[in-house]
């Protein structure tokens, strides 16, 4: 195992590096299986600067998820895109780190209103195939200088260059929580709901619909955050908003609030449960039409509807089911012929192929995985 | 300023340009009379002219398809246009080029509000976008100033910013999906309906990339529905740094006002005169936008200005109305043209970390003394983006120069400070030569690599964005061959 305990020496690692490498954060949150020598950025740690005064936090790469979140909570700030615990899902053990949760795009349910992990990144540091130590981006939130490879990294995977240090914007912790629970809903309702009330002035933080929840029954959720009497006027509203779909409970008790987002966040339902873990992002209102071509399996939608999680029987590909439909499914574990990610369309291929032919021409990081 | 040598092979096969292009959009989608071709000399950064060799106008992305097959084949350079309101000569042509502007496609293909998305053709104004959807109560939040005349191809390529980004964000954090067309005309769709990338993402790529990687012919936006209603509090300051502290103290507070400017006294002493908006007479002026319900209005703005309370305002003035609030906005939204009555000005996007703000506020005085130019500040401070404008005589020798070498250490005092050159303008041509400043160049040399798969032949707005020495290799006739 490759250890760097600098940028570097990272740097070096990889001018020297001879054959394939599989390059590890925490390792809880890898889809697929990869061979080659395991590089970790562990030894990368550190907040190295946080202005809770200008919302941003930057940190090495190999810092822990755990630790970033505890900075920010003694503020009273947080990640605001929400980045999901995979480890039950997956069957993974050990820490999250941040570039990890970078690599991956990590998203939770907040993505729909806040934004994804990379609409918060607002810098990196890297160091390419080439052994070469990059940087693009910074830590201000308004940047257009050069091109927006920021970007282009959240979500890389590691397969452009391995991250040594990102920075993030931060935003404050809410006052309250309130969640409007509707339980029995068909997918075809429940996303008709979530849409109503992602269509409304009331600033909706999560929208998301389980076909089945601990009671059994289907259950629909939606979150507003903010201060206490106007989570409270919101909450009132949309559930004026909503009574066409049935009875609407609102919650606003911080212990079980936080409870139930954790297990959207963190897809819950499916922890424990036997096969094929996919993940699939549509268009909501093209959510049930998929969930109607598959097999007959339970399904998280969160995103108001356009972000399917489900587990099918081992070794089935769940992509037929997005014919004539635009989005695409990714395989988060199994050990199944189709690949991880969507294949692309051939001129994108191209684009996509070219892309990490620049950044990693003798392709020897986690090569495979993206394409 | 530099700009690369016309090719006089280019121009030498002009009529036969005209001619393959002509077959392609018809006779009055190609503009090459010399006198016509002056309106595409420059875009608002007007400082710098040269008309290109012609404009086409396609309205489909077929026809822009076919336009960038015949360019590539017989390889003119290409300078993608949207409105051509872009303040860093983005737009700027070169003499053998061929503007291909989007304003003849400017229909709205899709609205959709279950799924809160519009698709576009790239040629409609930014405004119009939002006012597709107004009806039913839906905007497209990105309004950089100029939103009434800019594109939505220009906002892509830009990735544009406005007022209200701090709490809805820039372009790229609104843009779902584009159609583009590569510089060889083959048409690629990216994104969508959904909401993040299959693989790469691409999309996050593009957008900012100034037109340099395709041309943009179609984009799915967000819209978002209105807040019920928005109302901003002036507070003012007997000093800079107060106000900075303030702003800061704001942020940590737990509030996200969707809006926060900030005006130093050369400015409110300008948009006074100006716009009489009724601004008190201080140092730095504070105008914080909150959004929601009447009630939830008043609890924002009770809690902001409780806190500015705390650091000795000489002046607090809530809006109680539509009517007060317009006047509060009146002086910052004449800001731009009150200052170019009194002189001409050029206008600076640097960014700065917010914290950062008192120090780089002063050292600009110094600058300003040093240089003996007037510098006024207005920006938006929740993000730190700044806009310093530098006053100078357009008519007086030597002013200009001096004046762009005031931006120019101005810009690299943001970067010193931990910040960049520009925050929603763009690189262009006008900050070209200082992207050393912030980026070695290895991290150019990456940049550069992107484009180099997009569009190997570096046809497409080749001069911008990179120093033309760290470019020269590549700009025709080297080709790069890409696997």
């Amino acid at each position: 195992m490759i250890h760097p305990t600098s940028e570097q020496a990272l740097a070096e690692a990889l001018s020297s590096a001879s054959g394939p490498l599989v390059i590890k954060g925490g390792g809880t949150r890898r889809f697929g299986t990869l061979q080659g020598e395991v590089l970790t950025t562990s030894g990368l740690s550190g907040v190295e600067l946080y202005d809770p005064g200008a919302l941003t936090i930057v940190a090495k790469a190999g810092t822990s998820l755990a630790e970033i979140e505890g900075v920010l909570a003694a503020e009273n700030q947080r990640l605001a895109f929400e980045p999901p615990d995979l480890r039950g899902l997956l069957g993974r053990e050990g820490d999250s780190t941040i570039g990890g949760v970078v690599a991956a795009n990590a998203s939770g349910p907040r993505r729909i209103q806040g934004g994804a992990c990379r609409d918060f990144l607002l810098g990196v540091r890297f160091v390419d195939g080439q052994g070469r130590v990059l940087k693009n981006g910074g830590r201000v939130m308004k940047n257009v200088t050069g091109y927006d490879l920021v970007k282009l990294m959240a979500g890389s995977h590691g397969s452009l260059g391995v991250l040594s240090e990102v920075s993030l914007k931060v935003l404050p912790l809410p006052e309250t929580t309130g969640v409007l629970q509707m339980t029995g809903l068909t997918p075809e309702a429940a996303v008709k709901a979530m849409s109503r009330a992602l269509g409304s002035p009331f600033d909706v933080t999560g929208a998301a619909h389980a076909t089945r929840s601990a009671t059994g029954e289907p259950l629909t959720l939606i979150r507003l955050e903010g201060f206490a009497d106007s989570v409270a006027y919101r909450a009132e509203s949309l559930r004026n908003r909503l009574a066409a779909f049935g009875d609407v409970e609102i919650d606003t008790n911080p212990a079980r609030t936080k409870a139930l987002w954790a297990q959207v966040r963190d897809v819950a339902m499916h922890v424990g449960t036997e096969g094929d873990v996919w993940r699939i992002s549509v268009t909501p209102s093209d959510g049930p039409a998929v969930a109607a071509r598959l097999p007959d399996c339970e399904i998280q939608f969160d995103w108001g509807g356009g972000l399917l999680w489900v587990r099918v029987p081992f070794g089935m590909d769940v992509r037929a089911s997005l014919e004539g439909i635009n989005g695409h499914a990714t395989r988060c574990s199994g050990d199944s012929l189709a690949p991880v990610f969507h294949p692309e369309p051939p001129a994108l291929a191209t684009l996509s192929q070219g892309l990490r032919q620049r950044f990693d021409p003798r392709g020897i990081l986690n090569p495979g995985l993206m394409g | 300023m530099e700009m690369p040598q016309p090719n006089a092979q280019v121009l030498h096969r002009k009529d036969q340009i005209v001619a393959r292009l002509q077959s392609v959009v018809g006779a009055d989608g190609v503009i090459f009379d010399v006198i016509e071709t002056r309106a595409y000399e420059c875009d608002a950064l007007t400082a710098y002219k040269c008309p290109p060799m012609l404009a086409v106008l396609p309205r489909t992305t077929e026809e822009v398809s076919e336009v960038l097959k015949i360019c590539y084949d017989e390889g003119v350079p290409v300078v993608p246009r949207g409105a051509g309101t872009s303040l860093a000569g983005g737009a700027l042509p070169t003499a053998d080029s061929v503007i291909l502007g989007v304003a003849r496609m400017n229909a709205v293909l899709e609205t959709d509000y279950d799924n809160r998305f519009i698709r576009v053709q790239s040629g409609r104004t930014n405004l119009s976008v939002s006012g597709a959807v107004e009806e039913e109560g839906f905007f497209y939040a990105p309004d950089p100033s100029s939103q009434l005349a800019c594109a939505i191809a220009g906002n892509v390529a830009m990735n544009s910013g406005g007022a209200h980004c701090l709490k809805y964000g820039v372009t790229t954090n609104n843009l779902m999906g584009v159609k583009m067309v590569l510089m060889d005309g083959t048409i690629v769709d990216i994104g969508g309906g959904h909401l993040d990338a299959p693989a790469l993402d691409l999309l996050g790529v593009i957008c900012g990339s100034e037109g340099q990687l395709g041309v943009v012919t179609e984009a799915t936006l967000r819209i978002l529905h209105k807040p019920e209603g928005a109302r901003p509090v002036l507070i003012g300051f007997d000093s800079n740094e107060v106000a900075g502290a303030c702003v800061s103290d704001i942020i940590r507070a737990g509030v996200l006002p969707v809006a926060i400017e900030f005006m130093d006294r050369p400015c409110i002493r300008a948009c006074e005169a100006f716009a009489h908006a009724g601004y008190p007479d201080c140092e730095a002026l504070l105008i914080i936008e909150v959004e929601g319900s009447d009630s939830e209005i008043d609890a924002q703005l009770a809690l902001i200005t409780g806190i500015a309370r705390k650091h000795n305002p000489v002046e607090v003035r809530e809006a109680k109305d539509a009517d007060e609030s317009g006047r509060i906005w009146l002086g910052r939204k004449s800001a731009f043209g009150a200052m170019g009555q009194i002189n001409d000005y050029m206008c600076l996007d640097g960014t700065i970390p917010v914290s950062s703000l008192p120090f780089v506020l002063r050292r600009i005085g110094e600058l300003s003394a040093d240089y003996g130019l007037d510098v006024a500040n207005v920006f938006h401070a929740g993000d730190g983006n700044m806009h310093p404008l530098i006053l100078f005589d357009a008519n007086k020798p030597g002013d200009l120069e001096l004046c762009e070498a005031l931006g120019a250490d101005i810009l690299k005092l943001c970067v010193e400070a931990g910040g960049c050159l520009t925050g929603e303008h763009g690189v262009g041509v006008e900050k070209r030569d200082l992207m050393n400043v912030q980026y070695a160049p290895d991290d150019l040399e990456a940049q550069m690599a992107v484009k180099d798969v997009f569009d190997p032949a570096w046809l497409l707005n080749a001069a911008k964005v990179f120093p033309l020495a760290a470019s020269q290799s590549r700009r025709p006739g080297a080709h790069l061959e890409v696997s």
